[in-house]
């Protein structure tokens, strides 16, 4: 599989820069991730990084709220701010013509924002109302309350925010959030798609190189939830979330696990599809996928169904789960494989999908693992080895949440 | 790039972009029927029997269609929407022989009853899903409203009343008159060349019957009116709001995309400044759908349900402005470099360009290239937004709310 050169540099301070230049594409996309997610809030103050990344393009450098989006607009920048568990990203794709002017302006957003006092209250009323329509999107909501049940805190907050915490997100707690986690230490910033990577490093060296190094902050693992749980809803459906302890993305057995997951819930002709969904008729959505913090992972499993049927549901989707021990075929293993390996090749169409892919591989690896290595990685994969890692990893300790109308017999 | 198509004798219209550096190829077959072309007792059918196309043919049972495109590592999916059905796949090159022969296998299902009753039961698990889902119970009673008497206010999933009496007997007769190959359009983009997407055709979609089923594409009355769905367990209001839009084949839908780019964007658009920044809603857009013979302006907005009120007052007023005053020059020059970024880095994927490729042939029997696109866009003045806005007013003539409201809207 070919790839050209991927360049990763780092400057003095800690920034990474991460670049791999596309010649068939005449976009660019940048992921320029600051370690200011959801962990490091401080407590009680769960929705502190959402809240900043609203705040954070409501003006910097010399220009207020309103310019700065007009300048972000007139390059026709296709971007969005995020929060996740460990990072505040900002992500842009546009023609790659405009990628210097965009650079300059992220420079300010990260290193030079205003975040003003008078927009605090309406950066978290938006924050607010996001935390309100998940309450009702039961799906949503029931993958994160598994979440809170099945990783410790803070690694079980929502990074989406929690409406009782956020009264207490005030200007100064979050002027202290930017003030600890906006560092260069601990940046990543990606870019792929049609650039000279010469030029893109010249320039953010010359963007970067004077931000200052901050300490580390420290993070206090605190408990999780309860184990075996139910949340009465008013809903049609009762939906179904599991989840179960398995490695994390840096760990040599990683893709063994991940291929486990792709087995019992990956694709349309997965074990959770065939048997809930293709003979049964339990559901419309049945799936697994792997989950990955930076030092331990969990395989999740979902399933939404009508509350009647929603027992039987759980019973055979845990039976599944059980029953993996028990074998599992060459030609499931094969199709796991397929499945990766055409998703690589696809994503070198997208400039956004690979830009996000470098910074992940360096925030979880420390380097950049190309392609070709991961296509390595899958093929070598065997049942045998599968089966061993069953053995050494049985399913225990998992998480129960179901949520709907009626709780559910779990059966231990 | 280069493009090229061909009518089979049965009548099936293949047309393929073709790009040799890319690194995959998107097939998809565009079946031009939707709920619009139902009637009341079969209301969902045409995605009940998309549900049934995957459940395989005499060749391949439905284990083997799961099975084997994921052997080959296909994107692939079906949607239908109110005009059309749609079967995709994106493979790498050295699959598309394979994943073809399975993709065409869809359309001729054998439509066993076992699998029916089965498959029944999925739908009806997908009516529940959405009904969990506000949003869009908002959006489709909207249809309903707005379209009133009209095909373009069927549902799509259809009520589950009519799901648990609808017959294998009535989806097969549909499908005789629906699926016939002049009612359908074979589309290729990326690493696939037109000579070797016709051979594929010819061999597997050869036997189609001929012959075209036509539709009704006469003007919706005007009907309009404001409902109330009332969920007290809701946490937020849902507000979908619509109006009468220009229809796909008028030279005004780019001036009409441009204008739900300025008005209705996700970021940045007039919308945005007055509902969203300030934190009176958790979302609001506009946009502009376009149909066989009329269209429509829809606007959405979430927020608590104290505001909604007071917000739908700010949205009319904001569209009695555009309506007085036009939009700014510098509004359209924005609009327009979002909208070039958006063509060209969806264009990029082959499963993206896909879309696009198939609804200019369907809907307009005309070949866009990219750039033929970006010209359209870089083309619109202020003045066909004048003329659009004239003839296509953005004010609501329908407006449905969902959530725990008693009471609302009023003038």
């Amino acid at each position: 599989m070919e790839q050209s050169g991927i360049r990763a540099t780092q400057l003095p301070n800690g920034v990474v820069l991460v670049i791999e230049p596309m010649a068939d594409v005449q976009s660019a996309a940048l992921a320029l991730q600051t370690p200011a997610g959801s962990i490091y809030e401080p407590d009680g103050c769960n929705g502190t990084s959402a809240v900043l990344s609203e705040l954070l393009v409501r003006g910097a450098g010399d220009r207020d709220s309103r310019e700065l989006a007009t300048e972000l607009d007139t390059l026709g920048i296709q971007r969005s701010e995020s929060v996740g568990w460990n990072f505040i990203t900002l992500s842009a794709a546009l023609l790659s013509d405009h990628l210097p002017a965009a650079l300059d302006l992220y420079a300010d957003i990260v290193l030079r924002p205003h975040l003003p006092e008078d927009e605090v209250d309406p950066a978290r009323t938006g924050i607010e109302q996001d935390l309100l329509s998940i309450e009702d999107e039961p799906q949503r909501k029931a993958l994160l309350e598994l979440r809170r049940r099945c990783y410790d805190s803070p690694w079980g907050l929502p990074p989406e925010g929690t409406l009782d915490d956020l009264p207490r997100v005030t200007h100064p707690v979050l002027t202290g959030h930017f003030r600890r986690c906006f560092r260069p230490n601990g940046t990543i910033m990606a870019v792929a798609g049609n650039v000279d990577p010469v030029a893109v490093e010249r320039q953010i060296e010359r963007l970067f190189a004077d931000w200052r190094l901050v300490a580390v902050p420290d993070i206090v693992r605190g408990a999780r939830g309860s184990r075996i749980d139910h949340i009465e809803h008013d809903s049609s459906q009762t939906h179904i979330a599991i989840a179960m302890p398995s490695v994390p993305y840096s760990h040599p057995d990683y893709y063994a696990a991940w291929a486990i997951g792709g087995v019992l819930g990956g694709g349309s002709s997965s074990r959770l599809f065939t048997e809930v969904r293709e003979r049964r008729g339990l559901c419309y959505s049945v799936y697994a996928n792997h989950n990955t913090l930076l030092t331990e992972g969990r395989l999740l499993v979902y399933a939404g169904t009508t509350a009647e049927r929603a027992q039987e549901t759980l019973d055979v989707t845990l039976r599944e789960l059980q029953r993996l021990r028990e074998g599992i075929g060459d030609d499931e293993l094969d199709r796991c494989k397929a499945r990766a390996k055409s998703a690589l090749v696809m994503q070198q169409e997208s400039t956004s999908s690979r830009a996000s892919a470098i910074a992940r591989d360096w925030f979880h690896l420390g380097r950049v693992v190309t392609l070709d290595e991961i296509h390595e990685r899958i093929e070598e994969l065997t049942v045998a080895r599968l089966l061993d890692y069953l053995n050494e990893h049985p399913a225990h300790d998992l998480t129960v949440l179901t949520m709907g109308p009626e709780p559910l017999d779990i059966g231990e | 790039m280069h493009f090229d198509h061909v009518t089979l004798e049965n009548g099936l219209t293949i047309i393929a972009e073709t790009n040799p550096r890319a690194h995959s190829a998107a097939v998809g077959f565009f079946v031009r029927t939707g709920s619009r072309d139902e009637t009341p007792e079969i209301s969902g059918v045409s995605h009940f029997l998309e549900h049934m196309a995957f459940k395989g043919n005499g060749r391949f049972t439905a284990d083997d269609v799961n099975r084997i495109f994921d052997e080959v590592g296909a994107r692939y999916n079906a949607s239908t929407s109110e005009e059309t059905t749609l079967f995709y796949a994106a493979v790498i090159p050295e699959y598309v022989g394979r994943t073809f022969e399975l993709l065409a296998a869809l359309l001729y299902p054998s439509l066993r009853d076992d699998d029916f009753e089965t498959e029944k039961q999925v739908i009806l698990e997908e009516i529940g899903m959405y009904e969990d889902m506000p949003a869009y119970v908002a959006n489709e009673h909207a249809m309903r409203t707005h379209f009133s008497g009209h095909p373009l206010g069927m549902s799509i999933l259809g009520p589950a009343e009519v799901i648990r009496t609808l017959t294998s007997e009535q989806m097969r007769s549909y499908h005789r008159r629906r699926y016939c190959a002049g009612n359908i359009t074979l589309a290729g983009t990326g690493r696939i060349e037109l000579a070797e997407l016709v051979e594929f055709a010819r061999t597997h979609c050869g036997h189609w019957p001929g012959g075209t089923d036509d539709r009704d594409t006469a003007r919706p009355p005007r009907a309009g009116g404001t409902q109330l769905v009332v969920r007290p367990q809701s946490q937020q209001q849902h507000v979908v709001m619509m109006a009468a839009g220009p229809p796909a084949s008028s030279p005004l839908r780019f001036a009409a995309e441009l204008v739900a780019i300025i008005i209705g964007d996700g970021q940045g658009s007039r919308l945005y400044w007055e509902l969203v920044d300030p934190g009176h809603v958790e979302s609001a857009d506009l946009s502009f759908h376009d149909f066989d013979g009329c269209g429509a302006w829809v606007t959405y907005f979430c927020c608590r349900p104290d505001e909604a009120q007071a917000n739908l007052a700010r949205v009319r007023e904001m569209y009695a402005a555009v309506m007085r005053d036009g939009v700014e020059d510098d509004e359209l020059e924005r609009a327009g470099n979002k909208a070039a970024s958006r063509i060209v880095l969806q264009s990029e994927r082959p499963i993206g360009r896909l879309s696009s490729l198939g609804a200019n042939w369907v809907y307009r029997r005309e070949y866009r290239s990219v750039r033929d696109d970006l010209q359209s866009i870089a083309a619109v003045t202020r003045d066909d937004i004048r003329q659009l806005l004239n003839e296509f007013p953005l004010p609501a003539e329908t407006i449905v709310t969902v959530g725990p409201l008693e009471e609302f809207g009023g003038n």
